[in-house]
């Protein structure tokens, strides 16, 4: 029986690595057919999708006007918690909702109950006492036992936002389950597998490693079986492996489906699956039981479903992380280890829903840039960006040979091979405020608290660089040390109380993990350290004898106009921080790695941030990611982009996150010759060492009327550092945020 | 000063002694520009420098603004540079470096370095040794110029410049007068020269309504130039307002404060006057 299911299912493709063995890459890289034409072949949504679009159109509105629209306070969530959910049954070819209603928000208590209290109360609803009772007394929370762990230090550090955005009250997410392997295989090979990995250990001596992995293994094969149960309310038996097209696309998203059921983590990526469903459209196209429409209506669905993914969460978590993301992030393009391309038509297809559904942040559309993909395709790409302001951009071409050619991305950077790699997040730490420690001995320039350790401050009238960028180095070491020790907590503690069983059952049981670390500031600190170093700087101190401003005074070179001068101090930093974190050993024995990343935090950072001695005044936003600071790339794109490309990757492989807006092009040349030129622009900075680019094409004047007359934009995307955002969904700060940066003219 | 034919022609429409009369800013930098030397060219005067441009010249680039100019554009969007000695001064070593910094990723992208302004035939050394720098990098080279000061540019300096953006600004010499405060001739003489030994050339043409539309001048810029082998574009730049902000910021007056955008009817007339001479336009 078994067997014959295969068969049917896997009829027509080749390889045989993959039919013996779970090894999704291997099914992809044997029967892929890459595509180099271009768009032409594309068809527009169906009737089918528009009335599910637009049944969900006046929700949005609604979510528009205020926010939280309904929570089921009741009823903690995993996979089958709630009934089965739908938007307009006979409309919709691809099923599926995190509860019996769209919009209406799960709580998972499991990662932390301040979390769901706090959310509840910002929207005026109470919490479930029984739920209330069962999670603050008898079950655990994975917040509750970070903070029995945690020292009054990391305490300190965490109030102080020189450490932030941790992941200890909620989900950490940045896993991401190779749900392709739900279709593939079906869950009960899958079951079948884990139990044959399982009993491998059965002889290993009980040490505590071996215990939690037994013990988590056991936790993974009930999800894969909630699984199915979970599918089979809709009707669906995944048991078995998916025989075609819109199967592969629906069992896939019920693998997502389950994950986002079960655990409301920061980044949900959805992982690397247009190309892996190209191979079941092909066939089904070659076997007449699918048309193009119909494999446009198949993706579309997918992406409405992933359009409308909603979390509980909190104020001051969407204060960090504005716009409601949830990053359900999908790679699209990137080249295969021996050359081949993996664009498909179906890449075209997902980059095509842009056009059907109109822009949106969600899912994150990544392409994996390769100066080697097909050109129609890099031509598509860069018109979507300027119609859209959709997409990001990630180097293939690096990161190929860091993690093969079945990598996803997690959240906005972070690279990992699928199934087979997770990460420990770890959010980041305040560069920029680790430099006024050094220089004020560890005290918080903002609150005057001993945070820091209590080394000598800086002294004198003038700031002296070589005794800044010593005091600036230990500080560093004493961050680096605290920031590690924190991690280890965090994700010992998410282990225990909040694992992601269904996202781990969908990856190999041995795993390379590593624990993402990350810095924010880093233009702030070292504009700053360009400054004492070049120019005049003047410490201000208080009655306290605490530095809290500075006077500068003359020229000095700051990053973003690549100038050696001040992207070498930009480059150290990167290296110097990263070395230090790699001393400190980690939980689970993970690898070091680190971004330079902030999200939307860029705002909330500068604002837990005194004035600096680069000129930046207390409280002012930082820039975000690796960005130049606001108007201080001031010699066009290019500089700008060459700047960031210098930071080194080997030092921060877990991404380098990159925002360019530019304003629409002048189209002297031509529509045709602007785009080659874009292609070039961007061949050039992935080729100088360029990571990731977040690109808008759009003006500042769009962004203003849209804060005026939000009602005329309701689909307005922006991509911010990392992923995109629902421009009107962003606060007023945010948005001035935006407004205020660097716009490039009409010129890539 | 050898003014009376230029004001001649601006008084018309310019109230002598008026804030729009430019002849108080041509007067003091006039000598500057006439009696500069700069001897090997080790140091110059530089305004600023762009990077990323893709409209001065093929590919992308980098674009250095030198200061100095010996015209006063009606239209001149960047009136900063007029004055040699408010740009800064800078060793031809740094600029080197500099754009050695950018020289891979213009290689990349086919781009190369426009020198543009001002007048980079104002300084004729430093902007030669830039050139020649640049070619070292293996850089394409591209001059924008008004082509005023044209016969400085010897045989010699254009080995090093590969295109030259030639902005022919007028054809009537009254018009070209009234516009720049200077002759055409030189101008006109120097797109000859280059015609002579081929030296690829993209003119350029800047269409103010009301100052440079008369379809007589466009006639005759057309005219002239669509014989000419080595002239590959045509380029028509409708005039816009922002440089406006400039004139401000410097306590000039702006005599074209009231002059609309350029519509696009008057564009679409005027590149079909360039097309119907044989002209490639865009």
């Amino acid at each position: 029986m078994q067997s014959e299911q295969l068969t049917q299912a896997w009829r027509s493709f080749s390889g045989s690595d993959w039919q013996r063995e779970i090894n999704v890459r291997d099914f992809i890289v044997s029967n892929v057919t890459p595509y180099s034409g271009g768009p032409e072949f594309l068809a527009k949504a169906t009737q089918r999708t528009l009335a599910v679009w637009d049944k969900l159109q006046p929700y949005f509105r609604e979510e528009a006007r205020k926010g939280v629209l309904d929570v089921d306070v009741a009823t903690p969530s995993s996979l089958t918690s709630h009934g089965p959910g739908y938007i307009d049954r006979d409309n919709e070819v691809i099923v599926g909702l995190q509860t019996d209603q769209p919009f209406r928000r799960a709580i998972m208590p499991t990662g932390g109950w301040g979390m769901i209290e706090s959310g509840l109360k910002a929207i005026g609803r109470e919490p479930d006492p029984a739920v209330r009772e069962t999670f603050t007394k008898y079950r655990k929370t994975h917040n509750a036992a970070v903070f029995d762990m945690y020292t009054p230090e990391i305490r300190n550090c965490r109030r102080s936002s020189i450490i932030t955005g941790l992941p200890d009250a909620y989900g950490r997410g940045r896993i991401i389950g190779d749900y392709r392997r739900v279709a593939l295989y079906g869950v009960d090979r899958l079951i079948e597998a884990k139990k044959a990995e399982r009993t491998e250990i059965d002889a290993r001596w009980p040490s505590e490693d071996v215990m939690r992995l037994r013990e988590e293994m056991a936790d993974q094969l009930r999800a894969l079986a909630d699984l199915k149960t979970m599918a089979a309310t809709y009707g669906c038996d995944i048991g078995k492996p998916a025989a075609n097209a819109r199967e592969a696309v629906q069992w896939t998203y019920f693998g997502y489906l389950g994950a986002i059921k079960e655990m409301n983590g920061a980044a949900m990526s959805v992982g690397r699956i247009s190309t892996f469903f190209d191979i079941y459209i092909e066939r089904d196209l070659a076997e007449k039981t699918l048309t193009e429409a119909e494999a446009q209506e198949l993706i579309d669905q997918l992406v409405i479903k992933l359009r409308i993914v909603r979390f509980m969460r909190t104020p001051e978590y969407d204060a960090l992380f504005s716009g409601d993301p949830y990053w359900a992030t999908e790679c699209i393009g990137g080249m295969t280890l021996d050359g081949r391309t993996l664009v498909t038509r179906s890449s075209f297809r997902m980059l095509q829903t842009l056009a059907n559904l109109g822009p949106a942040p969600e899912p994150n559309l990544t392409v994996l840039w390769s100066k080697n993909l097909p050109e129609p395709f890099k031509r598509h790409c860069l018109v979507s960006s300027a119609n859209s302001s959709s997409l990001q951009y990630e180097n293939d071409d690096l990161m190929l040979p860091q993690f093969g050619d079945d990598y996803g991305i997690a959240c906005c950077v972070s690279g990992m091979r699928l199934g087979k790699q997770m990460q420990f997040f770890g959010a980041r730490v305040n560069l920029a405020k680790c430099l006024l420690y050094a220089i004020n001995g560890g005290r918080d320039e903002v609150s005057g608290l001993q945070v820091g350790p209590a080394f000598r401050p800086v002294s004198g009238d003038a700031l002296d660089y070589e005794d800044v960028m010593a005091k600036f180095d230990d500080m560093m070491d004493w961050l680096a040390r605290t920031y590690v020790h924190a991690m280890n907590c965090i994700h010992y503690a998410h282990d225990r109380y909040n694992y992601e069983r269904l996202m781990m059952a969908l990856h190999d049981r041995d795993i390379l993990r590593t624990m993402a670390f990350g810095i924010a500031g880093l233009s702030v600190a070292a504009d700053s350290l360009s400054a004492i170093k070049y120019a005049k700087v003047k410490p201000i101190r208080d009655d306290n004898g605490l530095v809290v401003d500075y006077e500068t005074a003359g020229e000095f070179p700051v990053f973003g106009n690549n100038d050696p001068r001040v992207d070498d101090i930009t480059a150290d930093l990167v290296k110097r921080f990263m070395d230090k974190l790699r001393q400190h050993p980690t939980y689970r024995s993970a690898i070091h790695t680190q971004s330079v990343l902030t999200i939307t935090s860029n705002v909330v950072y500068g604002k837990a941030t005194g004035s600096t001695p680069d000129g930046r005044r207390k409280g002012e936003p930082f820039a975000p990611g690796a960005n130049p600071m606001h108007g201080r790339d001031s010699h066009g794109w290019l500089a700008s982009c060459l700047s960031v490309a210098h930071l080194p990757y080997q030092h921060a492989q877990d991404g380098i996150s990159y925002t360019l807006s530019v304003v629409p092009a002048e189209t002297r040349q031509g529509d045709t010759e602007a785009i080659t030129r874009a292609i070039s622009a961007l061949d050039t900075y992935f080729g100088q060492g360029g990571f990731h680019m977040n690109l808008n094409v759009l003006s500042r004047e769009t962004l203003l009327d849209a804060m005026e007359n939000p009602d005329k934009y309701p689909q307005l995307t922006i991509r911010v550092s990392g992923y995109a955002v629902n421009f009107i969904r962003l606060t007023r700060e945010q948005q001035l945020d935006v407004v205020n940066r660097t716009f490039f003219h009409g010129n890539i | 000063m050898a003014q009376s034919g230029i004001a001649a022609a601006a008084a018309a429409e310019i109230p002598e002694g008026g804030r729009h009369d430019l002849r108080h800013d041509l007067s003091p930098d006039a000598p500057e520009i006439e009696n500069y030397s700069e001897g090997e060219g080790a140091f110059g005067y530089a305004h600023s420098y762009e990077t990323g441009s893709r409209l001065d010249g093929p590919g992308i680039r980098v674009t250095l603004f030198l200061s100095g100019c010996p015209l006063r554009c009606q239209y001149c969007h960047n009136p900063d540079t007029w004055r040699l000695k408010d740009g800064m001064r800078i060793p031809l070593e740094r600029v080197v470096t500099r754009l050695g910094h950018f020289a891979p990723a213009l290689r990349s992208m086919q781009g190369g370095l426009t020198l543009s302004g001002g007048e980079p035939l104002v300084q004729p050394a430093f902007s030669r040794r830039i050139f020649a720098a640049a070619k070292s990098f293996g850089l394409h080279t591209a001059l924008d110029t008004s082509g005023y000061l044209g016969d400085r540019a010897t045989d010699e300096y254009l080995k090093s410049v590969d295109l030259v953006l030639l902005d022919i600004k007028s054809w009537d010499p009254d018009t070209y007068r009234r516009v720049t405060r200077q002759d055409v001739a030189p101008t006109l003489r120097f797109a000859e020269r280059l015609a002579a030994m081929n030296k690829p050339v993209w003119v350029r043409y800047v269409l103010v309504p009301g100052l440079t539309d008369d379809p007589a001048n466009v006639e005759g810029v057309a005219k002239f130039v669509a014989p000419m082998k080595n002239v590959e574009w045509v380029e028509v730049l409708p005039f816009h307002q922002l440089g406006a902000f400039k004139w401000k910021e410097l306590g000039l007056d702006y005599p074209l404060v009231d002059t609309p955008p350029a519509p696009p009817e008057l564009l679409a007339r005027v590149h079909g006057q360039f097309r119907a001479a044989g002209c490639n336009v865009r």
